[in-house]
């Protein structure tokens, strides 16, 4: 058997490593208190764990808008207009970020910096933004929920691009195509479903970010469901809460199901 | 030599379903901008005046973002190692190749399920409401986040295991500790630690929000200044946030590389 | 042009890439009308080097590389759009869009002759769809006109690469290690196509192959390589089956079989 000496560094790197990594972790927990636990915590969960229970089966339609079948519809409208629309423009976006060639790109740099400026501003401080633009309201909340999928989408589909096979190109090129012909037969082609497939992905998160998107007044579930909450209306947090589970696992399945199709 | 194109069914000659596909799509974007009341006016100068005071960001105010930028990070760091330490157990339960009882396992997959699909928002407003307002709600909030994330990727990551050494133990007589201890911990031990690194990522994200509901940590300053119009300061907090979630990505990445 | 058509010079070719790599040195080689060139080499020898310069899919650095008497290696725009039409390839990973109908893999070898806009609303004339399926038929493809390339076997992609080659109405086709990916059986029915076209259509073939006895078998003339040179260049009919024994003892590797060998050649 052969052994190969090892240096004194490499032998003790893994319990180095080790260390430091508990050190981070105490480090971590010395900064949280675990005390100051309200003393009604256990009452409280008690009384949302039996709104869940009883919920209020009254506020799932009331005919005039204001009930959660409209808001949860609302939240949907949200992730889904500012999912579709942001997936179109983060396309041109995408082309400008991806990194095709060694070496360093000017173009690809620029790209995805402006990428991470958009993706650093969090969906709750665009929508407030946008609610000094436009006034509180499902509105405001479009627009913040396509901004920021430009950013993630503009990601996803940038990487997309640069793990793309660069065959067919090739053979575009290789025929006499021009740039635009070998992104007409080449590039967009084999991108299409990845693209649909990283919309519905995307899709998927943005419904769950638009049901919380009323926190600030941008729209959707979560303002009544905060209502609620500083209300103490237990069983109102519980069936809004029933609601919004069943939504996103059924646009999951939906959505899960579609892809699987795609890739097929 | 006689052959000819094949002859397709009339819905795919004419494409049928894209084109169905194409106007259902038109049709719920046209009922989306109805329900959310897209084309109000648009008041660039309010919307551009908030740019223009952030361009000027007051840079005094950074001295006072360290301590919870830093609590931020904690915050990600405890949500996420306590989640990634309950998904364990959870996990195994889960796994084809571990339980081989159905019922035990799609029990706790429709559980999970129901965890995952809460956004971590909602979570924290509700630790919020129960705990109380502070950073243990932000960490209850991402520890069950956490969990339910570390738990999918764990149990997906446990079943595509390689078989061989389960078997082995089991035909040498191992109970199920010793199954899970020398055989399956081995093979998912790199994984689930890049897991965590990317659980970490993620959460670090989302804890600079948190604050927002009152969750603690950075997102808190986002809130006051925000509602006090100070956008010169929220410019420094957007920025503070950035620069973390940066290091923490790239210090994740490099680990995560050296990891496989 | 009619008098050059399908003849290429190439004088003093080199490449040095940019970390001083070298990738071919003084090329001199000039292929006729009608030729069947097969040239083999190992792996790095340059030879998928060679092809690509062909086509200007890569730029050489010095030397010049007619293609039905014009220069390739410094045309631009559409000159170098319409010489690299008259130059079909045919590559080793078949390079077709997977989630595309074989249909619009193969028409994509005729976008050259269109204005980008035309073709990218699948404007072609009568006369062009007709030759898709005729090109489909002379492989044997025809039934597979709407499956999508990823559900067709390495075979089948490869000719539907040859069908799209076809498309260019190509004086030249190169074929870069066509066969590599392929069992015996599908290597002889592809080499087959190869042969008929060029026999059939005239078309002048250079193709890189490791096999020698592929060469032996297909080739009117074989042209070998080593380390960016040319160290062999014989008709078929000067050819000795013992002169390559020395380029491939080199890399210790005497194994070559020539895929399709013990069978008769008749296309």
């Amino acid at each position: 058997m052969i052994t190969r000496k090892r240096s004194l560094y490499q032998h003790i790197r893994p319990y180095l490593v080790v260390t430091l990594a508990m050190v981070i972790i105490a480090w971590a927990f010395s900064g949280i208190q675990f005390t100051g636990i309200k003393d009604s915590a256990g009452q409280i969960l008690g009384a949302i764990l039996s709104g869940l229970c009883h919920p209020d089966w009254s506020f799932v339609y009331s005919g005039h808008g204001e009930d959660l079948t409209s808001a949860l519809l609302e939240t949907l409208a949200i992730a889904f207009l500012g999912t579709i629309v942001s997936a179109i423009i983060a396309v041109p976006f995408a082309f400008w970020a991806a990194k095709v060639t060694k070496g360093f790109s000017l173009r690809s740099t620029t790209g995805k910096l402006i990428l991470t400026i958009i993706r650093v501003f969090p969906e709750l401080v665009l929508a407030i933004m946008f609610i000094k633009a436009v006034g509180p309201g499902a509105f405001a909340g479009v627009l913040a929920m396509g901004v920021h999928s430009i950013g993630m989408m503009g990601k996803l589909f940038s990487e997309g691009i640069e793990n793309l096979n660069r065959g067919p190109e090739e053979a575009v090129i290789a025929a006499g195509g021009s740039r635009i012909d070998t992104l007409n037969w080449a590039t967009l082609p084999a991108m299409v479903p990845e693209f649909i497939n990283y919309t519905l992905y995307r899709f998927e998160i943005a419904v769950r970010s638009a049901s919380i998107l009323g926190i600030v007044g941008a729209g959707g579930v979560g303002a009544p469901l905060i209502f609620a909450l500083s209300t103490r209306w237990w069983s109102r947090v519980g069936i809004i809460l029933i609601g919004i589970i069943v939504m996103v696992t059924v646009i999951d399945w939906v959505s899960g199901a579609i892809r699987q199709n795609l890739l097929k | 030599m006689n052959q000819t194109i094949p002859k397709r069914p009339f819905i795919k000659e004419w494409h049928v379903k894209g084109y169905i596909i194409f106007l259902l799509l038109n049709f719920a974007l046209i009922l989306s901008a109805r329900i959310t009341e897209v084309g109000q006016d648009f008041s660039s100068e309010q919307f551009f005046d908030l740019f223009v005071k952030m361009a000027h960001p007051d840079w005094s105010f950074l001295p006072s973002i360290i301590t919870p930028l830093l609590q931020t990070v904690q915050m990600a760091i405890v949500g996420t190692v306590i989640g990634g330490l309950i998904a364990i157990p959870v996990a195994l339960l889960a796994a084809k190749n571990i339980v081989r009882n159905p019922f035990v396992r799609f029990t706790v997959r429709f559980i999970m399920n129901l965890i995952r699909s809460i956004p971590e928002m909602l979570l924290a407003a509700l630790f919020v409401a129960v705990v109380g307002i502070g950073v243990l709600s932000g960490v209850g909030a991402l520890s069950v986040f956490s969990f339910g994330m570390m738990f999918k990727l764990l149990y997906e990551a446990i079943e595509t295991i390689d078989q061989g050494p389960i078997e082995a133990m089991r035909a040498a007589g191992g109970n199920h500790t010793q199954i899970v201890v020398f055989a399956v911990i081995p093979q998912v031990l790199n994984q689930y630690l890049s897991f965590v690194l990317y659980t970490l990522e993620i959460n670090v994200r989302s804890s600079a929000v948190l604050g927002y509901l009152g969750a603690g940590g950075i997102g808190l300053y986002l809130n006051t200044t925000l509602e006090t119009f100070r956008y010169d300061r929220t410019a420094v907090v957007i920025l503070g946030i950035l620069v973390v979630v940066i290091l923490v990505d790239v210090l994740s990445n490099k680990t995560r590389e050296a990891l496989s | 042009m009619t008098t050059n058509k399908g003849n290429i010079i190439l004088s003093d070719v080199s490449k040095i890439y940019s970390n001083g790599t070298v990738g071919l040195e003084d090329i001199n080689l000039t292929f006729n009308h009608g030729e069947f060139v097969m040239i083999v080499g190992l792996s790095g020898s340059g030879k998928s080097t060679l092809l690509r310069a062909i086509n200007r899919l890569h730029d050489v650095s010095t030397g010049t590389i007619l293609i039905n008497g014009e220069d390739i290696t410094n045309a631009s725009g559409n000159k170098l759009h319409k010489l690299r039409r008259s130059v079909a390839m045919i590559f080793q990973n078949y390079n077709l869009v997977k989630t595309s109908s074989v249909y619009r893999n193969v028409m994509s070898g005729r976008v050259g002759y269109y204005p980008a806009w035309k073709s990218a609303f699948g404007i072609f004339t009568k006369e062009d769809k007709a030759m898709a399926v005729a090109n489909l038929k002379r492989v044997n493809l025809l039934d597979k006109y709407y499956v999508k390339a990823k559900d067709l076997s390495g075979g089948q992609q490869q000719r539907v690469g040859i069908a799209r080659a076809m498309m260019q109405e190509p004086s030249v086709i190169l074929a870069d290690e066509p066969v590599s990916g392929l069992d015996p059986k599908t290597t002889k029915l592809v080499m087959n196509d190869l042969k008929r076209l060029n026999e059939e259509d005239g078309i002048t073939i250079v193709l890189n192959v490791h096999s020698i006895g592929l060469a032996l078998k297909y080739a009117s003339r074989i042209v070998g390589l080593k380390n960016g040179r040319i160290v062999y260049d014989k008709f078929i009919e000067d050819v000795d089956k013992r002169d390559f024994k020395e380029i491939y003892r080199e890399a210790g590797d005497l194994s070559d079989n020539g895929e399709a060998d013990d069978e008769p050649n008749n296309p």
